[in-house]
């Protein structure tokens, strides 16, 4: 039980999740800056703005629907929380796992988009209101495509569990090869969950000020920006996870280098697209996803099936 | 005088009215959102009262008016050489150019010659100044559309024109290089190198944003077919500069009224028939090209001789329009004298005023996300534009009516009771 609980609260659950996605931010930043030949924040960057945000007074506008607009923030932390949990890190199995936990987690990272939504929707601002909208439209474009290039290598491997699909894929080492074109289209698809460069129209600046968190500041918005740091982290250790099954050492040090080294090169793939693309409109965007990302996702699924049913079955 | 209100432009407006600036929306699945007067989108205070169906624009309404400076009328109790530093200060970006337009106005009505070499310096500065604003609004434009990468790169090249527009006048924005009769600082021959090796380097980083531009998919896809303003559209609302030249509007003040030393130099006037934001991209990269060879030539060719002419302090009576193509299109100023020493009347016409009549032409029918960067596309610059407006209703009226107007105007919709503020010492 203590250790249970000292593995969901302090390794690797909350404590040690945090750390990483403060870093995360840090080496995002950092990275996106050098691209644009600027210096960059500080290491601590990350970390002395949350602590700022947490000091900072918190407004909720007179309007807005006090329940609601507290607790997105709240949901959307928890929820990325957790799926961290049902995630193979650097071991073959992940803290917990059961029958069909690959679906739970894709569930559990759609949830911060769903507080994005309610949180500006009940915010009861103009701005709030069209990023919130601008949010859920935007989840109908990369939710499809992100959900079946996940599944295609579930497919392959014959589980739905995420321990499963790492042990089937450690007992067959380069099958991950297969599944290289799906790795593109979660990526894409991933950009559009955090919503970045060029998916950010749902808090598009120039547009709409910040979307659902305009009417968001002090401690709520600093839980929403840890929430997406934190998304970004789990995202990117589900896409390796899935798409990089490899590099499980009998060492444990050195499987956790290889872990970490798996999620910052997905972190520095999101950072350079983010470099070189200007931001989608929401119609564009649409289209590029069903257009184009969706139908390749279909076609990684085609592949696989094919590929298990009469070269590997 | 009359009023300085602000006034709303496009379709189905009374002017004035505090009905059309509140935000309710008039059906059930529209909107109006506020784009300022203080929002992240703007760089200075206007309101734009947007009107949306879902992500589609319905109408704008503009509202401007909220830097006004009474500027002109501050020239008018200075002498005409104060003025020259005043005028400088209408605009932050293209300070040259208004000094410079209201130096030759005065100049006209004083009848003096300025030097070749004094024109050629003017001359110089104007088309660096035509560099660094042209590099900032490709800067804000990358902002606009969400491509932060493009305004961190255009914005530290943009730093190598300011630091040669700081080594030739001692200032990065304010150059102070104007004075009636010609200028005020001479170059030297070290700085004429200097500033040809700047000059060579933004070139080659100028080709880098054209290739950009001519191959980057998102960056076109943002900006071809949006904004469009058609070529009959352009010259029935009286656009200019770059705007209008994307328009295939083939007008320069430089070519067809050649002022200062535009007349010795070889250009062409770059124009382009997109009609689109992305031809007003292509046609200000283009004339980047062109300042370049024009401030080259300047910088080879500069005559020997003295810069300046000395002017009188009392100008003779009469009144002289002036015109200046500026790097958001054309600068008319108007001066009239009454033989005094302070001029009687100053009008100055920023260009954005031109633009801004088309702008709610090219938001037509386009998306939410259009609007920032088609109002950037025409390079506003709305507290340079903000003057006052003779408005039909109101007919002419006294200054102290307009005064009493403006005290009772601020107390309705501002809360702002300026009988009951002390100033000073009482």
């Amino acid at each position: 039980m203590a250790t249970a609980l000292f593995n969901m609260l302090v390794f690797p659950g909350f404590l040690f999740l945090s750390v990483v996605s403060l870093f995360a931010e840090y080496f995002d930043r950092k990275l996106y800056a050098r691209l644009q030949n600027r210096v960059g924040p500080p290491w601590f960057q990350p970390l002395a703005d949350f602590i700022k945000l947490v000091a900072k007074e918190e407004i909720v506008p007179s309007e807005a629907d006090r329940g609601m607009f507290n607790l997105a923030p709240i949901f959307a932390l928890a929820a990325a929380v957790t799926a961290f949990l049902y995630i193979p890190l650097w071991n073959l199995s992940a803290l917990a796992s059961f029958k069909g936990d690959l679906i739970v987690v894709l569930y559990l990272l759609t949830i911060p988009t769903l507080t994005f939504f309610l949180g500006g929707w009940y915010s009861r601002s103009l701005f709030s209101a069209i990023g919130a909208v601008r949010s859920i439209t935007q989840l109908f474009a990369y939710e499809i495509p992100l959900f079946v290039a996940i599944l295609a290598p579930a497919l392959l491997a014959g589980s739905w569990s995420l321990s499963g699909l790492t042990a089937y894929y450690s007992a067959h080492p380069f099958y991950w090869l297969f599944n290289l074109v799906g790795f593109g289209v979660a990526v894409v698809a991933l950009l559009g969950k955090l919503e970045r460069v060029p998916f950010d129209s749902p808090e598009a600046e120039t547009e709409i000020v910040a979307g659902s968190f305009t009417e968001y500041g002090g401690r709520m918005l600093a839980y929403f920006r840890m929430a997406i740091d934190i998304e970004t982290v789990v995202g990117a250790s589900l896409l390796a996870a899935v798409f990089l099954p490899f590099g499980f050492f009998a060492s444990p040090v050195l499987s956790f280098v290889v872990y970490l080294v798996k999620v910052f090169f997905i972190i520095a793939v999101l950072a350079l697209l983010r470099t070189v693309f200007a931001r989608l409109r929401i119609d564009q965007m649409i289209v590029f996803c069903w257009k184009y990302v969706a139908p390749i996702a279909f076609l990684q699924i085609l592949f696989n099936l094919f590929l298990k049913g009469f070269v590997l079955g | 005088m009359a009023e300085n209100i602000g006034y709303p432009i496009g379709p189905g407006h009374q002017i004035n009215e505090p009905s059309d600036f509140n935000f309710v929306p008039k059906s059930k699945d529209e909107m109006r959102i506020p784009i300022g007067p203080q929002h992240p989108a703007l760089k200075e205070p206007e309101s734009f009262s947007v009107a949306l169906r879902g992500e589609r624009i319905m109408g704008v309404d503009v509202k401007i008016g909220y830097n006004h400076r009474g500027i002109e009328k501050a020239c008018e109790g200075r002498s005409f050489v104060q003025d020259v530093y005043l005028i400088e200060r209408i605009c932050g970006i293209c300070s040259h150019t208004h000094s410079t337009c209201f130096v030759q106005a005065v100049e006209e009505l004083a009848g003096l010659e300025v030097p070749k070499r004094g024109l050629y310096l003017r001359t110089l500065v104007a088309e660096l100044e035509r560099m660094h604003s042209h590099l900032l609004w490709l800067g804000v434009a990358g902002h606009e559309i969400g491509f932060d990468t493009l305004l961190m790169y255009s914005w530290r090249d943009r730093e190598l024109v300011m630091d040669v527009l700081a080594d030739l006048t001692g200032n990065r924005v304010n150059y102070g290089m104007n004075t009636i009769g010609g200028v005020r600082r001479d170059i030297t021959k070290e700085q004429v190198e200097n500033a040809l090796k700047v000059i060579d380097k933004l070139e080659e980083q100028t080709k880098y944003y054209i290739q950009l531009g001519t191959e980057e998919t998102t960056l076109i896809q943002r900006l071809s077919g949006v904004g469009v303003l058609s070529h009959d559209d352009a010259v029935r609302l009286g656009a200019v500069g770059p705007t209008a030249r994307a328009s295939k509007v083939d007008r320069d003040v430089r070519r067809d009224d050649p002022y200062a030393a535009y007349g010795d130099l070889t250009f062409k006037v770059v124009t382009d028939d997109h009609n689109d934001v992305y031809g007003r991209t292509l046609v200000r990269l283009g004339e980047l090209m062109e300042s370049y060879s024009m401030a080259r030539q300047l910088l080879k060719n500069l005559p020997d001789g003295p810069i300046a002419v000395r002017a009188p302090r009392k100008v003779a009576a009469g009144e002289a329009l002036s015109r200046y193509e500026a790097p958001r299109g054309e600068d008319v100023h108007y001066v009239k004298s009454n033989g005094s020493e302070n001029p009687e009347r100053v009008k100055v016409r920023a260009p954005t005023l031109a633009n801004l009549q088309a702008v709610s032409k090219m938001l037509e029918d386009r998306y939410l996300a259009d609007l920032p960067i088609v109002v950037a596309a025409i390079d506003p610059c709305f507290s340079c534009t903000d003057r006052s407006i003779a408005v039909a209703d109101h007919g002419t009226l006294s200054w102290e009516t307009v005064r009493q107007w403006g005290i009772d105007w601020y107390k309705q919709e501002r809360g702002i009771d300026f009988t009951k503020i002390k100033w000073g010492k009482q």
